[in-house]
């Protein structure tokens, strides 16, 4: 473990930041190509949101154990205007900005785990999980 | 990363059609410059087809896949065929379990392979036209 990374996410550019840094911790601990691809497209998902809805915040990753199964741990954390309606929120096709709104459903698909706590008012907490074959 | 404003993607004229290779993460103004370069440089050339190769994109969000359908649609109004070169095989599982559609857009293993699919397709086109 110990292995733990914080990512400011200010701009379009620390997307493109947050995913490299997920992208080479997940290779780093054994994820194959197609696993780190799933990851990194949830968090270009996930930085993005923070750029586009809160305007700023951070993502943080790390590795977790659980039992005998390591995994990666991706958290984003900004206090932006939150979310009152978690699961319209989620669903596909919704958005208050006119993108396509698949965003949170498809980051939510293409991970093992994935809590979403917010509130208007109250910024943003979403934390993914993905943990590694044996 | 600081933003540059010489970034740019070069797009080349092959016979009949235009070939554009994106090396560079997109982001969103880069994304509409790029748009507006294609949209241009379709009525200049008269090109009848368009590649776009994504061999150096690895990651493929809801952001990118919007503006290559975006690409494709505007190609189309214009009577452009576009066709994408390159796309890793991770992505492509990664696009169907996101649940996330190319819009019909055509995609070709190779560069020869889309040039040879849009000379067909043109062929086809001219051919109907009488
Ligand atoms: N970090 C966030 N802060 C506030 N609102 C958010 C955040 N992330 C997502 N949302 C809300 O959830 C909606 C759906 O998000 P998403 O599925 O990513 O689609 P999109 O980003 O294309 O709108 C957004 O339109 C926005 O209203
Ligand atoms: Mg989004």
């Amino acid at each position: 473990m110990g292995d733990e990374k914080v990512v400011q996410v200010k701009s379009e550019y620390d997307i493109v930041v947050a995913r490299s840094v997920v992208r080479a911790i997940a290779k780093d601990m054994g994820f194959g190509l197609v696993d780190q691809t799933r990851i990194a497209t949830a968090v270009s998902e996930l930085a993005r949101n923070i750029v586009m809805h809160a305007g700023e915040g951070v993502i943080l990753v790390r590795e977790i154990l659980k039992g005998e199964t390591w995994g990666i741990e991706i958290l984003a954390i900004d206090n932006g205007p939150g979310i009152s309606d978690i699961k319209l929120a989620l669903s596909d096709g919704y958005s208050t900005k006119g993108s396509l709104g698949v965003g949170l459903g498809g980051a939510k698909r293409l991970m093992d785990e994935f809590e979403m706590e917010s509130a208007p008012g109250q910024g943003t907490t979403i934390r993914v999980r993905k943990w590694l074959p044996k | 990363m600081k933003e540059i404003d010489y970034e740019q993607i070069p797009i080349l004229k092959i016979g009949d059609f235009l070939v554009t290779s994106i090396q560079i993460p997109l982001h969103d103004k880069l994304a509409v410059k790029f748009q507006q370069d294609l949209l241009q440089k379709i009525e200049k050339t008269k090109a009848k087809g368009l590649i776009v190769d994504i061999t150096a994109i690895d990651v493929v969000d809801s952001f990118i896949t919007r503006i290559l359908v975006e690409i494709a649609k505007m190609a189309g109004l214009m009577g452009v065929k576009t066709v994408l070169v390159g796309l890793r095989p991770e992505i492509a599982i990664t696009l169907v379990e996101f649940g996330m559609e190319l819009g019909g857009i055509k995609t070709a293993l190779d560069l020869e392979s889309a040039l040879s699919l849009l000379r067909r397709c043109v062929d086809e086109a001219d051919g109907s036209d009488g």
